[in-house]
């Protein structure tokens, strides 16, 4: 009976839900009253919009079975797409349906079950308290989660295209192996951004940084990929206890890890309240509820690759460039913005998180640091940190890698200056342009062995077959660069500078963004010039040296001479210095086939498809700003509307953006132009080489990445390893030796004892006789008799 | 003949020897002991395995008078039917020690109970 009731609440609960979702067949059932919080309402959907994650997962399962019938052909990229483009459909289907009405809605689409915990505490009278942790395998799906897996979904697709032909040097196991972790990749990606809870998205960010790892060391037998691999494993570790903290900090705080029930929260909408009337004082907003933003930056900065948590990003470009391309530069990267933006309410209540700082002197300076000055700031100092890394780094996939680090960086800054829209809508169009780099630049490397070093490459649009690479990596590079009105790279940034100036207080976060801008189009178009345009050379990568070898099967493309059907022999290549194109006997570079360019061209297209989806330009506010408005991220963060105040003579901070971030741009463009591409005759050298002494010893540091990695291993790996020497011989004297000492004693008795073990017959009889004797005194002096 | 025959009577007249007291407990108990030393003595002090051997069946045996003497003197059967049984026993066994014997002798050609103390047993 006790039984019975201790469920009903729980079969209730799947009645309303089922009933809910059943009700949703004919698209998206009408509003439901506008709430008083500008919280979105509660729609609902069909339940195939459940099944978008579901489609890799079972691409995932096809492909180990690939694998375990060693299938040898291409069939894992041919099921992989196949998924992928229809998981893309469906995500299309429910962005549709999302939207179809114009309001802000969300739905949730119930799966099945996944934890549910209840238990009962006696309360006042006969009544008794519920508690419960409910975290079910269901999807909130809101304009948020739709555009997030409408890129992910369609730009997964894409890669997975390109990779059926990257990877095509490796069929087999190997090739298997890639595409099982690339799905699971899409799967865990799709389940931290759909899930309605904060565990389904921790069980997200924890599948994605377990697929990264996997992908980042795919050649295993390479030492630098397998210590790439672990780097971003633990520094991602850091970030998650931040996030997992955060999460245990949000079930305290509001007793539900739901994001419907923890938006829709009495408690929860008091403080929003209170907040947007600038009440941050502990009164109205505990502490604890400040805090939990914070922790969430933790885990966004580590995830997202920020200061100080960046460094492992560049290093994971060890893995394959469509992993590069998928998982470090277009979607893992971006969950840290999602997290931000999916809890964006949340950071407006942590408006005063260190206020009980102002007790103690040390940290009395940050008693006025709100969550999102945090954000806002650790995205300013890693996007100008990174972007003058990359400027003097010479291996182009790790200048794209840290012009991601830099463009992340952006993406942070726009939502902690309070502009969601604009980092955001950088998010998708930095998701196009920057695969389209990365795969660009992979290509580069497929077809000269590996060869990334742009003082070993120049020309090579000119060279026959590499047009189609050379023009859309021009169309990745004018968007990154944010060539002025058209390209959706400039829309974006723009944005979000916009934004930065608009507000008084983040005006020092938009000088340094801008300054950032520039060096951004100086360093893109440094690689342009020097590596696509100007006088032919090359010369091929270490690859071909690993074909001589065939033990040493390490390099990234290694055997791409495997397959090479130009029947040239590769083995002649080492040792030559400086070969041009006239000396190409032994190496021939390898253009890039129909999949590869199909790709490249598709995805050139869609960013600038993407242009009239983010600029104002065309409508205002613009389709990726109303899928923002119309979600969590829409929460206004104070009582009154935007204000658009006149700035440098324009109408406002916007207009004014638009020019100035244009100049900019074209400004450094045009100084990459003068130094790297006029006067240049040979891939070595640039004008700019004449000009790095002036600067002294900076270039240098640059390069050394400012000697980051070697600061964090003085001051944190290893104090740690001389502290786990420590511990080690703490544990080898201290803890190891009480147990030794217990085994030593029965030895020690042992060893007097053994003695006696003559193996002489008369000694043991003699100590038998002496032994009964003794028995018999013993007994006649205590007992006082024999008998 | 007379004379031989009548000696015992008449040394029993004149007192020679003296008139045997009924043995004891006490008498059974120091034959007992007496055996019982002797065997061990022999095995603490010779080397030859069936000689030890030997001494072994004497310290058996000691103890086999005491326990037939203590039955005697308990007016009981118990320590008798015991002792039937350790005989019993005791042959089996001296079967079996002197099978060992001589299988120890097969392989070393000696019987000297020292010559096996490697085996530490």
């Amino acid at each position: 009976m006790i039984d019975l009731f201790a469920h009903l609440p729980l079969l209730l609960a799947q009645h309303e839900a089922a009933s809910h979702t059943g009700a949703g067949h004919g698209g998206v059932a009408a509003a439901s009253a506008v709430a008083p919080t500008i919280l979105p309402a509660h729609g609902s959907l069909p339940d195939w919009a459940g099944y978008v994650p579901l489609l890799p997962l079972l691409a995932c399962v096809l492909c180990a079975l690939c694998a375990i019938f060693r299938v040898r052909s291409k069939l894992p990229a041919f099921i992989t797409v196949a998924m992928l483009a229809a998981g893309f459909v469906l995500a299309f289907l429910t962005y549709q349906n999302t939207t179809s009405s114009g309001t802000g809605q969300y739905a949730v689409v119930h799966l099945w079950d996944w934890i549910n915990f209840r238990w009962y505490t006696p309360g006042e009278g006969h009544k008794s308290i519920v508690h419960a942790v409910i975290a079910n395998f269901s999807f909130y799906v809101d304009p948020l989660t739709c555009l997030w897996m409408l890129f992910v979904t369609g730009l997964a697709t894409l890669i997975a295209l390109y990779a059926s032909e990257y990877m095509s040097h490796d069929l087999g196991a190997g090739y298997c192996r890639f595409f099982v972790a690339f799905n699971l990749f899409v799967f865990s990606m799709a389940c931290l951004v759909m899930g309605d809870n904060l565990l389904l998205l921790f069980l997200g960010w924890e599948g994605v940084g377990l697929c990264s790892y996997l992908l980042i060391g795919y050649f295993y037998q390479k030492p630098s990929a397998v210590a790439a691999g672990k780097k971003a494993f633990i520094m991602n570790r850091i970030g998650d206890l931040g996030l997992s903290m955060g999460i245990m900090l949000t079930y305290v705080c509001f007793g539900t890890v739901e994001y419907a029930n923890l938006f829709q929260s009495q408690d929860f909408k008091a403080y929003l309240e209170a907040a947007q009337h600038g009440h941050f004082d502990y009164e109205h907003i505990p502490f604890l509820v400040q805090l939990i933003p914070v922790l969430f930056t933790v885990g966004a900065f580590g995830k997202s690759a920020q200061f100080p948590l960046y460094v492992w990003l560049p290093d994971a470009m060890e893995g394959p460039t469509p992993v590069s391309a998928l998982i470090h530069a277009a979607t893992m990267v971006t969950a840290g913005v999602y997290l931000v933006a999916r809890f964006f309410p949340l950071y407006l209540v942590g408006g005063n998180p260190f206020a009980c700082a102002a007790d103690c002197w040390l940290f009395s300076w940050a008693t006025h640091i709100s969550a999102l000055d945090i954000v806002a700031w650790g995205g300013a100092i890693t996007a100008l940190l990174a972007a003058t890394i990359g400027m003097a780094q010479f291996d182009i996939k790790r200048i794209m890698a840290y012009s991601t680090v830099s463009q992340l960086g952006y993406m942070f800054c726009g939502l902690g200056v309070m502009g969601a829209t604009g980092g955001v809508s950088h998010v998708f169009t930095h998701a196009f342009f920057k695969a389209l780099l990365f795969l660009a630049c992979g290509a580069v490397m497929h077809g000269f062995a590996g060869q990334l070093d742009l003082r070993k490459l120049s020309g090579v649009g000119f060279m026959k077959g590499w047009g189609i690479v050379a023009i859309t990596m021009l169309v990745g590079c004018i968007n990154l660069a944010g060539l002025p009105f058209i390209t959706a790279g400039f829309w974006s940034k723009d944005e979000i500078l916009g934004d930065a100036f608009a507000n008084p207080h983040t005006r020092a976060i938009g000088v340094i963004l801008l300054l950032t801008a520039g060096l951004t189009a100086y360093y893109t178009f440094r690689v342009f010039f020097r590596v696509f345009v100007g006088p032919k050379h090359y010369e091929p990568g270490d690859e071909v040296h690993a074909i001589q070898n065939p033990g040493g099967h390490a390099g990234a493309d290694v055997a791409h001479a495997h397959h090479d059907d130009h029947g040239h022999d590769h083995a002649h290549a080492p040792g030559s210095e400086s070969r041009g194109t006239h000396d190409s006997h032994d190496f021939h570079p390898h253009p890039p086939g129909i999949a590869i360019n199909l790709v490249l061209v598709i995805l050139a297209i869609a960013s600038f498809a993407a242009i009239p989806l983010v600029s104002s330009y065309f409508h205002s506010p613009t389709w990726a700003a109303k899928l923002v408005l119309t979600s969590t991220a829409g929460v206004s963060p104070s009582a009154h509307e935007h204000q658009h105040e006149p700035f440098l003579g324009f109408s406002d901070a916007h207009a004014a953006m638009k020019v100035i971030s244009g100049i900019v741009a074209i400004l450094g463009i045009t100084i990459a132009f003068f130094l790297h591409y006029l006067g240049r005759t040979t891939a070595a050298t640039s004008r700019a080489d004449a000009l790095l002494p002036m600067l002294g010893p900076i270039p240098k540091w640059a390069q050394h990445k400012w000697y980051v990695d070697e600061f964090y291993d003085a001051v944190i790996v290893k104090p740690l390893r001389v502290l786990s020497h420590i511990f080690h011989l703490i544990d080898k004297l201290l803890v190891d030796g009480v147990v030794n000492l217990f085994g030593l004693l029965p030895r020690i008795a042992g060893s007097l004892v053994r003695r006696q073990q003559t193996g002489v017959l008369h000694d043991y009889a003699v100590r038998m006789a002496a032994g009964v004797t003794l028995v018999i005194l013993v007994v006649i002096l205590f007992k006082g008799g024999v008998v | 003949m007379n004379l031989l025959s009548t000696l015992p009577s008449t040394l029993a007249q004149a007192g020679f020897p003296a008139p045997m007291e009924p043995a004891t407990l006490y008498h059974y108990l120091v034959v007992s002991a007496l055996m019982f030393c002797i065997g061990l003595i022999g095995f603490l002090t010779r080397r030859n395995l069936i000689i030890m051997f030997l001494c072994t069946e004497l310290m058996f045996q000691a103890a086999g008078i005491a326990l037939i003497a203590f039955s005697r003197f308990h007016l009981n059967h118990t320590g008798e039917t015991f002792v039937i049984f350790v005989l019993t026993i005791a042959a089996a066994e001296a079967a079996m020690a002197l099978a060992l014997v001589v299988l120890l002798f097969r392989r070393k050609e000696t019987l000297d109970a020292s010559s096996w103390m490697q085996m530490k047993g």
